[in-house]
């Protein structure tokens, strides 16, 4: 049973979207997401200062078995990425919602946020895509 | 093994070699004149390349060689890879020393026993494929699925017909497909595949109009089976404008009994590496030639062997195919390769090759019916296999946590090189198994022996199989730290004295 | 039946064990009508020994005079223990190295492969080969795209004394990705591509493609040409002759400028390095590149680590990027790669060394000198370029060179590649390569019987 914090926003392509108190947001993949993939092996971040639009893909996470393109779940502008996880992209296993973070954005429509899933819709897709 | 030879049983090359060793047999006599060549472009330092004898050269080589598994000596039921007997005598008449000598810009008049060969090549896969004409260049399966998907853009675009940006794959594909299609500008769309293992027509139907290419499809599937409903899908592509392409992976449950071109599709490529038999190499070389229908023959890539009136063979080049895709290799592709493959052919004969179907489809459902018999699930009970069927482990990860991977493992120390394991994809803890038509019953039976102890293994003690394998060159090696911490060459110690 | 082991009882056991009365039954779901009419083109089955005499009576058709061609395939000696070795059954019958454990065997040599790559041209990291130098330019350019991340074009300077049925096979790979390729021409006098007469202010090229020997065998600037790309924000694509590597600066050298040195890809056809001519092929393409760019890289990569025993052992690695994994996403589709030829390749380079490696390179080029100085004597023979080369020379010739080459071969002499096809305006202009195979007596009777001709 992975874990879904309850504060969080999140996609339906398993980004969680934490709202800050300055009104930007960081970025980061699910533990459902991570536990799929297995043990991380690089993270390819998003360009500083880039653009993206909501849907768009953005950055990597790269494990052995997989290379899964992460997407940014609203449109805005790449105000900071984890640099940290150049050399430790194992960080994402260990702690997805914390120190996993893998970017951070300024919103173009804050109201974008508004229409992520909240937690316990988040919960009911990932128990239907399990088999 | 004495306690030294283990420990430089791991050496590479570079650690036996010794500054100043040269190879005598090969210096050659007098200075070579190079002050033409200007001093800024010289190289200062020689590059890292070993010193060492040709005694241990080739001491060196010949143990590695000894570390692999080879279909010399092992049996190795990899479905889809098709790992048949590599007759030697393909080996040794394609290395005649005319042919190896032969070079590739020569005049055709010099090559007219190699471009013989070519040409009836061409002959025997139009007359096996039931395709209309052949190019033997792309040099390996995906080249020739680019071939082939390039040629479908390239028949579109003559029509002034581009909306088409679609190409529809089956989710079992092999992943080259849906790379090759991206590589040639289209976006992928997937289609399902129903419980029977069979395309899913109707989601197939929903999915066709104005804006689709092409279809990719191998038949049988890549899930061991063959989709009986191959005529209409043809016929649902074709009404929609579109065209069929056929993944040549599994041609050998069919040579001689089915042919592809019977079957509407418009291009095919041919995996010789696998259904004719030449070697796998460790990685390759393989040839992908591909057959067109009457509408793509004027897009096939070059060169081509044409024959005169006169019965003088030369290579259709631009002038003769102006609207060709191109060339996909600097020369004709893999000659070597193709030379094998008319031996094989050669030797096989037309009963030779309707053969190939019968006894790879009788080994396919003999090992099928022994493994389920011993209690293991297959992935789908109720079909005939085709060379090949899939086996899933599903039940055992579930109850016992033992997964496909660790089958395959322990499989290796029973003598055995592991079937395909996770593909197709859409299969869970599945093993694709094909034992082709060379191998004989007892190779069989051992096999399943081998599976029904591994289970057996399972059932008493899981870290057994968990720890897989015992008795090979390594332990199971760690992929993740491979990736993590890249090493891809190596660097001799800073602190050497005296390399 | 060749090959195929069953006998009477085998086949009935087994049709018992699975419930069926004959073969024919297993095929009950492939529909009648798709059923195939017997084969009609292909000839009846051989013995091993029918097949050997026709073999040999098609090879006896094939004598070839002396070759004098070069043009991308060269004829270099191969010891004897390079095939010998190659085409051990536990090389020649082996799989593609997935199960890692079964396969330290191919796994270690071609690490040992990427680092004699990685040496000869002095880069930080090569992949497992490609197909051949043509469609490796191919993946190169490719490559380009998704690794310059500060340009935003998809333009490539290309010059045109790059071989040019590599820039054929370039265009034909490349066709649907939006990608241009602009060509830049050679100096009529060098026969290079003159650094003076690149443009000031080229705009947003993705990359410059640079060969080294070009097709000419003509040595270029390579120095001033990597400074100049990096300069204006481009990647630099070398294109090399591994052969010539053993002799001249390594592409991971070119450029003055430190901060920027260095070809950011490579490339080139590595079949001089063991391959027979063979027609044209299996050949092998190689491909290095700076390690921020290892990601990007198409093609299996062999990386080292450990089993649970802490033991040294080779796995493939960075798979997440490859078609079995990525699908649509992947770098590229290429699957199989040249595996036979890379181990030729690295048995060649560990019995040739880095000395045997260079003399060849040496004598090739001084046999190729000599050779253009008993040409040139000829009257109406003159060398084109007046600029350094490799191993390999553009001749002009007084009368054209199609007809002047099939007099030559009558005389036993291949005398070289007939460059007006590509080249219209070098006029009659024949590309002649003489390598380290030839002695003192064949350039000889290469030069009495162009003598001859042209009398």
């Amino acid at each position: 049973m992975s874990n879904v914090p309850n504060e969080l926003k999140y996609t339906k392509s398993h980004e969680w979207v934490r709202i800050e108190d300055d009104g930007s947001v960081t970025i980061g993949i699910t533990d459902h997401a991570q536990d799929l993939l297995g043990d991380m092996v690089f993270i390819e971040l998003p360009e500083t200062d880039a653009n993206y639009t909501a849907g768009e893909e953005c950055a990597v996470v790269e494990s052995v078995k997989a290379a899964s393109d992460v997407y940014a779940p609203i449109t805005g502008e790449v105000i900071a990425v984890n640099e940290e996880l150049g050399d430790a992209p194992e960080t994402v296993n260990q702690d997805p919602f914390g120190n996993g973070w893998i970017f951070k954005m300024t919103p173009e429509d804050a109201g974008e946020i508004e229409e992520l899933m909240d937690a316990e819709a988040y919960r009911e897709l990932i128990a239907s895509e399990s088999h | 093994m004495h306690e030294q030879s283990k420990a430089n049983s791991h050496q590479l090359i570079f650690e036996h070699s010794r500054d100043g060793r040269v190879n005598g047999a090969h210096h050659l006599d007098g200075q070579a004149d190079i002050s033409a060549i200007p001093e800024a472009l010289l190289r200062r330092t020689p590059p890292g390349l070993p010193q060492v004898s040709e005694m241990d050269g080739v001491r060196h080589y010949t143990r590695l060689s000894q570390k692999n598994f080879s279909i010399d000596t092992h049996f190795y039921p990899l479905g889809s890879c098709t790992m048949k007997h590599n007759p030697r005598a393909c080996n040794t008449l394609s290395m005649l020393p005319n042919f190896l000598a032969r070079h590739p810009l020569a005049p055709a008049r010099f090559g007219q026993g190699f471009l013989g060969c070519m040409w009836e090549l061409q002959e025997i896969l139009k007359d096996v494929t039931g395709m209309q004409a052949v190019s033997l260049t792309p040099m390996a399966g995906a080249q020739g699925e680019f071939a082939g998907v390039a040629m479908i853009r390239a028949y579109h675009d003559a029509r002034d017909d581009h909306e088409r940006r679609e190409i529809l794959v089956p989710d079992a594909a092999h992943g080259t497909n849906p790379a090759t299609a991206t590589m040639c500008g289209y976006t992928v769309r997937e289609i399902p595949t129903d419980a029977n293992g069979d395309v899913d027509v109707d989601a197939l139907k929903a999915a066709v109009g104005p804006h689709t290419a092409g279809i990719m499809l191998t038949n049988p599937s890549t899930l061991g089976v063959f989709d009986r409903r191959i005529k209409e899908i043809a016929e649902i592509v074709h009404q929609a404008g579109g065209l069929l392409y056929y993944d040549g992976a599994n041609l050998n449950a069919i040579l001689g009994k089915v042919k592809p071109g019977d079957m509407g599709f418009d291009v095919i490529h041919m995996n010789l590496h696998k259904t004719f038999s030449t070697p796998h190499g460790g990685g390759g070389p393989g040839a992908g030639p591909v057959g067109v229908s009457e509408r793509l023959r004027p897009f096939m890539p070059i060169p081509v062997v044409g024959r005169d009136d006169n019965g003088a063979y030369r290579w259709l080049t631009e002038q003769d195919l102006p609207q060709s895709i191109g060339r996909l290799s600097a020369h004709m592709g893999n000659a070597g390769v193709l030379l094998r493959a008319y031996v094989y052919a050669l030797l096989l004969g037309r009963e030779g090759m309707e053969r190939v179907a019968d006894y790879a489809t009788l080994n396919g459902n003999y090992l099928m019916a022994r493994l389920a018999q011993a209690g293991f699930d297959m992935a789908l009970p109720s079909r005939r296999a085709t060379h090949e069927f899939i086996l899933t482990l599903k039940r055992q990860a579930a109850e016992q946590g033992v997964t496909a991977m660790d089958f395959a493992k322990r499989l290796l120390d029973y003598g055995y090189h592991a079937p395909t394991t996770y593909f197709p994809l859409i299969v869970p803890e599945c093993l694709l198994i094909e034992p082709t038509e060379t191998e004989s019953k007892e190779s069989l039976d051992g096999f399943v022996e081998a599976m029904c102890a591994i289970q057996q293994e399972a059932d008493d003690n899981i870290e057994t199989l968990k720890g897989a394998p015992y008795t090979l060159p390594s332990r199971r090696l760690d992929d993740v730290k491979a990736a993590r911490e890249l090493d891809l060459k190596y660097q001799p110690p800073k602190d050497a004295a005296g390399q | 039946m060749p090959f195929i082991p069953h006998n009477d009882a085998d086949t009935r056991a087994m049709l018992d064990a699975i419930g069926a009365d004959t073969i024919e039954d297993l095929f009950d779901e492939v529909p009648a009508e798709l059923r195939a009419d017997a084969l009609q083109h292909v000839p009846a089955g051989r013995s091993e020994m029918a097949v050997t005499r026709l073999m040999h009576g098609r090879a006896a058709q094939d004598t070839q005079p002396l070759n004098f061609i070069g043009a991308g395939a060269y004829e270099h000696h191969i010891p004897a223990a390079v095939w010998e070795l190659t085409t051990r059954g536990e090389f020649y019958t082996a799989y593609t190295p997935y199960q890692a454990e079964a396969s330290q065997g191919t796994l270690q040599l071609l690490y040992e492969f990427q680092t004699m790559m990685a040496e000869l041209t002095a880069m930080d990291v090569a992949n497992a080969s490609l197909y051949d130098g043509a469609s490796a330019l191919a993946e190169a350019v490719l490559m380009a795209v998704r690794a310059n991340r500060k340009s935003k074009s998809k333009r490539f300077l290309m010059p045109a004394n790059v071989h040019p049925v590599y820039r054929q096979v370039v265009e034909t790979i490349v066709k649907h990705q939006g990608i241009t390729l602009e060509l830049l021409d050679y100096d009529a006098r060098g026969g290079h591509l003159d650094p003076a007469s690149l443009p000031g202010e080229p705009g947003d090229i993705c990359a410059l493609v640079i060969p080294q020997p070009n097709f000419f065998g003509v040595l270029e600037d390579v120095d001033a040409l990597t400074d100049w790309a990096h300069g204006h924000g481009m990647l630099v694509i070398a294109v090399v002759n591994p052969t010539a590597l053993a002799l001249l600066t390594p592409p991971g050298e070119w450029g003055r400028d430190d901060k920027t040195r260095g070809a950011d890809i490579v490339c080139g056809e590595g079949q001089p390095l063991g391959a027979p001519l063979s027609s044209g092929g299996p050949y092998f393409g190689f491909m290095c590149c700076k390690q921020k760019h290892v990601r990007q890289m198409p093609g299996r990569i062999i990386g080292a680590t450990v089993d649970q025993d802490g033991k040294p052992g080779y796995v493939l690695t960075l798979q997440a990027r490859e078609q079995h994994i990525r699908r649509s996403k992947a770098t590229s589709n290429i699957c199989t790669n040249q595996g036979l030829l890379t181990t030729a390749a690295t048995l060649y380079m560990t019995l040739m060394g880095p000395d045997g490696l260079r003399q060849t390179a040496a004598h090739s080029h001084a046999n190729t000198r000599q050779l253009c100085e008993r040409l040139c004597a000829i009257d109406g023979v003159e060398k084109i370029f007046d600029r350094p080369g490799f191993h390999e020379a553009v001749l002009r010739l007084p009368r054209p060179a199609a007809e002047v080459l099939t007099a030559l071969e009558d005389r036993g002499v291949l005398g070289g590649f007939d460059l007006s096809g590509h080249y219209p305006e070098l006029g009659n202009a024949i590309l002649v390569c003489a390598t380290e195979t030839k002695t003192a007596e064949d350039l000889d009777l290469f030069a009495s019987a162009l003598k001859d001709v042209l009398a």
